[in-house]
C-alpha cells in the first residue's frame, strides 16, 4: 500500500476525532436552538466559562482574587485545599445551572417575542459579558486542566496498526475518551428528550411556545432546563478541549468553528450536529494534508470549515438534516 | 424654545425635503463642521489625536458601511474585519505600486476594490439568509486574513509578514508615515468622514435606500411590488464595501502605520464595528457616529478612571470593559433596540414642545 495513502487514513481518523469535538459544542447550540429558538452564540465562551470555573474549584482558587486585591490591597490567592475532580465537576455543574438562572431571569425573559436577530445578537452581548466575568473571576493565564483522562498515545491502535500497514497510527487516548463521552451524551439526551416527561416538555415547547404554555408547561422552567443542559454539555466539551489544550481564551474561538458545523448539520438536528462535526473534522484535516500543505502554504484549517458550509448552503440552504425553510408573505 | 418649525417657511421642494428641515439643527450642524474644520486642528495634540479622533472617524465610517448593510438592508455581516483589511492592502499595494499618484486617489480606489469583494462574498445573500448568512460572512473574515497573511505578493515579500505605509503627502504636507502631523492626519480622515456621511445620507433616503429598506422588512414582498432582490442586496454590499474599504485604508494608512493582518483586522474587529452599529442605533447615520464615538471612548474613560485613578492592573481594566460592552450590548437590545440614535430622536420630540409640553 502507497504511504501517502495509509497517512491519509491516519489523518482520516484524527479528522473523525476533532469532528467528535466539534459536534460536542455544536450539540449544546441544537438544544438551546430547539427549545427557544435562540442562536446562541455564547456557547463557546460558556464552555470556557466551565472550563475555568472547574479548574478554579478544583485549585481552590479564591474567585474575583484579583480585583480584591487591587481594590482592598490585600493579597488572597488560594483557599490552600484542593477539591477532588468528580466534586469539582458537580459544583461546577450548580454554578452553571445559576448561570443559566441569570441567563433567563436577566436577559431573555425580557426579550421574549423579539425578532431572532436581536436574541441573536443578545448573545453576543452574553459571550463578551461572560468573557470578562470569567477572565475577573479566575484570572486570564493559560490554566492547566487535568481531571484524570488518559492522555497520550494509544498503544494498542499503535500496535495493531503497524503489524497491519508496518506503521503505527498516532491516535491520541484523550480523543478516543472524548468519542465515546460524546456517543454517551448523545444517546443520554436522545433518551432525555424522548422518554423522560421533562424531555417531552422540551420538545413541546419546541413545536410551539403558546401550545405548549396552554397545556400547562411552564416556559420559565423549560428554558431554564434547557440552558442547564446546555452549559453541561459545554461543560463536558470544557473538560475535552480544556485537558487537550489548556484553558484559555482560545477554548471560545471553538464556538466559532462550530458554526459551520451547525450550518452543514442544519440548526434544529441533533443527528445533524455529529453528522456535520465529522464531515468538518475530516474534511479540513484532509484538505490540509492533500491541498493546504503542499500547495496552499497551510494553516487551511482557519477557513475551510466557513467555505464549505458556505459552498454547500448555497445548495442547499437548510442544511442536511434541518427543517425546509418555508416562507410565506 | 429655540427648537421650533415655526416661522420656518420652506417655499421650494428642495427645502421641504432637506436633511435637517429645523432651523436649530441646521445651524447646529453648520457650527458642528465649522469646529471640526477649523477650530479642532488647532487645538488638537498627538495624545488626543491617536486615541480619540483618529479612531472615531476611522471607525465612524466603518459603521457607517456596516450600518448600510445590516441596519438597512438587513444582511447581517460578520465580515467588516476582513473587508478593512481588503482595503488596508489594497491600498498598501497601490501606494508601493504607483508612488507618483495622490493618495486620496489610492483610499477611494481601495474603497472600490473592497466592494467588488464584498459583492463577491454577499453573492451567496441571495440564497441564505438571516443566521446563515451571518455565519457565512464568516467565511470572508477567516479566508481573507489567511490569504493576506499567506500569500506574500500582498505584503510585498516583506520578511514580517507586515506591511507599513510609505511616507505620502497631500499638498505637500505629509498625511501617511513617521512625520505625519497630527493635525493633518485629522483633516484628512474627516475630509473622508463628511463625505461618507453625506453620501450615506443621499443613498439611504433617496430610491436605493428605499430598496435596500424594503428588502430588510420583507424581502419576498418586496421582490413582488417590484424591487430587484439581486441589484438591491449587491447594491448595499457594494455600497457597504466601499465605506469599509475606506475606513480599513485609512486605519491602516493613516492611523496605525504598520499593520499585522491578524491582530489589526481579526474578528473581534468584526464584532466591535457590530457593536457600534447595534448600540449607536440600527438604520440610522447618526447612530454610526454615536456609535462610534461611545466604543472608542469608553475604553480610554475607563482606563483612565481605572488605571489612572484608582490604580488597577490594566488587564482587570480590560476585563472590567469587556463586561461592561457585553453588559450594554443587553441593556441596550432590552431597553432601547434602536440605541443610542433612538434616544436622540426621542429627546428632540420632547425639545419641540419644551418648556410647554401642552
Amino acid at each position: 500500500m502507497p504511504e501517502q495513502f495509509i497517512w491519509g487514513m491516519e489523518v482520516f481518523l484524527n479528522g473523525l476525532m476533532a469532528g467528535v469535538l466539534y459536534a460536542l459544542v455544536a450539540l449544546g447550540f441544537v438544544l438551546i436552538f430547539k427549545a427557544s429558538g435562540i442562536f446562541n452564540f455564547a456557547q463557546g465562551v460558556l464552555a470556557l466559562f466551565a472550563a475555568l470555573t472547574l479548574v478554579g474549584i478544583m485549585e481552590g482558587q479564591v474567585p474575583f482574587s484579583h480585583l480584591i486585591n487591587a481594590v482592598f490591597g490585600t493579597d488572597v490567592h488560594h483557599f490552600g485545599w484542593t477539591v477532588p475532580a468528580l466534586a469539582a465537576i458537580l459544583l461546577t455543574m450548580l454554578v452553571m445551572v445559576a448561570l443559566a438562572w441569570a441567563v433567563n431571569q436577566f436577559i431573555f425573559r425580557h426579550l421574549v417575542g423579539q425578532e431572532p436577530i436581536i436574541l441573536f445578537m443578545a448573545t453576543i452581548g452574553l459571550a463578551y459579558f461572560l468573557e470578562g466575568f470569567g477572565d475577573m473571576m479566575w484570572g486570564s493565564d493559560i490554566k492547566k486542566l487535568d481531571v484524570g483522562l488518559p492522555q497520550g498515545i494509544n498503544s494498542v491502535i499503535d500496535e495493531v496498526t503497524y503489524n497491519i500497514f508496518g506503521y503505527g497510527f498516532f491516535i491520541d487516548n484523550l480523543d478516543l475518551w472524548a468519542t465515546l463521552v460524546a456517543a454517551l451524551l448523545v444517546i443520554a439526551l436522545v433518551l432525555f428528550a424522548q422518554f423522560s416527561k421533562h424531555g417531552r416538555a422540551m420538545r413541546a415547547v419546541a413545536d410551539d411556545h403558546q401550545a405548549a404554555l396552554s397545556v400547562g408547561i411552564s416556559l420559565k422552567f423549560i428554558w431554564v432546563m434547557v440552558w442547564s443542559l446546555a452549559g453541561f454539555v459545554a461543560l463536558v466539551a470544557g473538560i475535552m478541549w480544556g485537558t487537550k489544550s489548556g484553558v484559555q481564551f482560545s477554548l471560545s474561538l471553538i464556538a466559532l468553528k462550530a458554526l459551520p458545523v451547525l450550518m452543514l448539520g442544519g440548526f434544529t438536528s441533533i443527528p445533524g450536529a455529529i453528522v456535520g462535526g465529522l464531515i468538518i473534522g475530516v474534511g479540513e484535516k484532509l484538505f490540509e494534508f492533500i491541498i493546504g500543505a503542499p500547495y496552499l502554504g497551510g494553516a487551511t484549517e482557519i477557513w475551510f470549515a466557513y467555505v464549505l458550509a458556505l459552498v454547500f448552503l448555497v445548495f442547499r440552504p437548510q442544511g442536511l438534516f434541518g427543517e425546509k425553510i418555508i416562507e410565506r408573505v | 424654545m429655540f427648537y421650533r418649525e415655526a416661522g420656518d417657511f420652506k417655499t421650494s421642494y428642495t427645502d421641504d425635503s432637506q436633511t435637517f428641515p429645523i432651523k436649530f439643527d441646521r445651524y447646529r450642524y453648520y457650527v458642528v463642521l465649522v469646529v471640526a474644520f477649523a477650530v479642532v486642528p488647532f487645538v488638537i495634540n498627538d495624545y488626543w489625536v491617536n486615541a480619540v479622533f483618529l479612531p472615531f472617524l476611522i471607525y465612524a465610517i466603518a459603521a457607517i458601511g456596516l450600518n448600510i448593510l445590516v441596519g438597512y438592508c438587513g444582511q447581517v455581516s460578520l465580515g467588516t474585519g476582513g473587508f478593512m483589511a481588503v482595503g488596508a492592502y489594497a491600498v498598501y499595494k497601490l501606494m508601493t505600486s504607483f508612488p507618483e499618484v495622490s493618495i486620496f486617489f489610492h483610499i477611494i480606489l481601495a474603497g472600490g476594490i473592497t466592494a467588488g469583494v464584498c459583492v463577491l462574498f454577499g453573492l451567496p445573500s441571495l440564497r441564505i439568509k438571516g443566521f446563515y448568512l451571518a455565519v457565512a460572512t464568516l467565511a470572508a473574515q477567516f479566508f481573507l486574513v489567511w490569504l493576506f497573511n499567506r500569500v506574500p505578493w500582498f505584503y510585498n515579500y516583506s520578511a514580517s509578514g507586515q506591511i507599513s505605509a510609505p511616507e505620502r503627502t497631500v499638498f505637500g504636507v505629509p498625511v501617511t508615515g513617521a512625520e505625519t502631523a497630527p493635525w493633518a492626519a485629522y483633516l484628512f480622515c474627516l475630509v473622508f468622514v463628511v463625505a461618507s456621511a453625506i453620501i450615506a445620507r443621499n443613498l439611504t433616503r433617496g430610491m436605493a435606500g428605499r430598496k435596500w429598506m424594503a428588502i430588510r422588512d420583507m424581502d419576498i414582498a418586496a421582490e413582488i411590488i417590484g424591487v430587484n432582490p439581486l441589484k438591491a442586496k449587491l447594491s448595499a454590499f457594494a455600497v457597504s464595501g466601499f465605506f469599509v474599504g475606506l475606513s480599513g485604508a485609512l486605519f491602516f494608512a493613516v492611523y496605525l502605520g504598520a499593520v499585522e493582518v491578524g491582530e489589526a483586522f481579526g474578528i473581534n474587529k468584526s464584532f466591535l464595528v457590530l457593536f457600534m452599529v447595534i448600540i449607536g442605533g440600527l438604520g440610522s447615520i447618526f447612530g454610526s457616529f454615536a456609535g462610534a464615538a461611545f466604543l472608542v471612548l469608553l475604553p480610554v474613560l475607563l482606563k483612565n478612571t481605572l488605571v489612572g485613578g484608582l490604580g488597577w492592573p490594566t488587564d482587570l481594566a480590560a476585563h472590567l470593559e469587556f463586561m461592561i460592552v457585553g453588559g450594554l450590548i443587553i441593556v441596550f437590545l432590552i431597553a432601547e433596540p434602536h440605541g443610542l440614535a433612538q434616544l436622540w430622536r426621542v429627546a428632540k420630540e420632547k425639545l419641540r414642545l419644551w418648556p410647554f409640553p401642552h
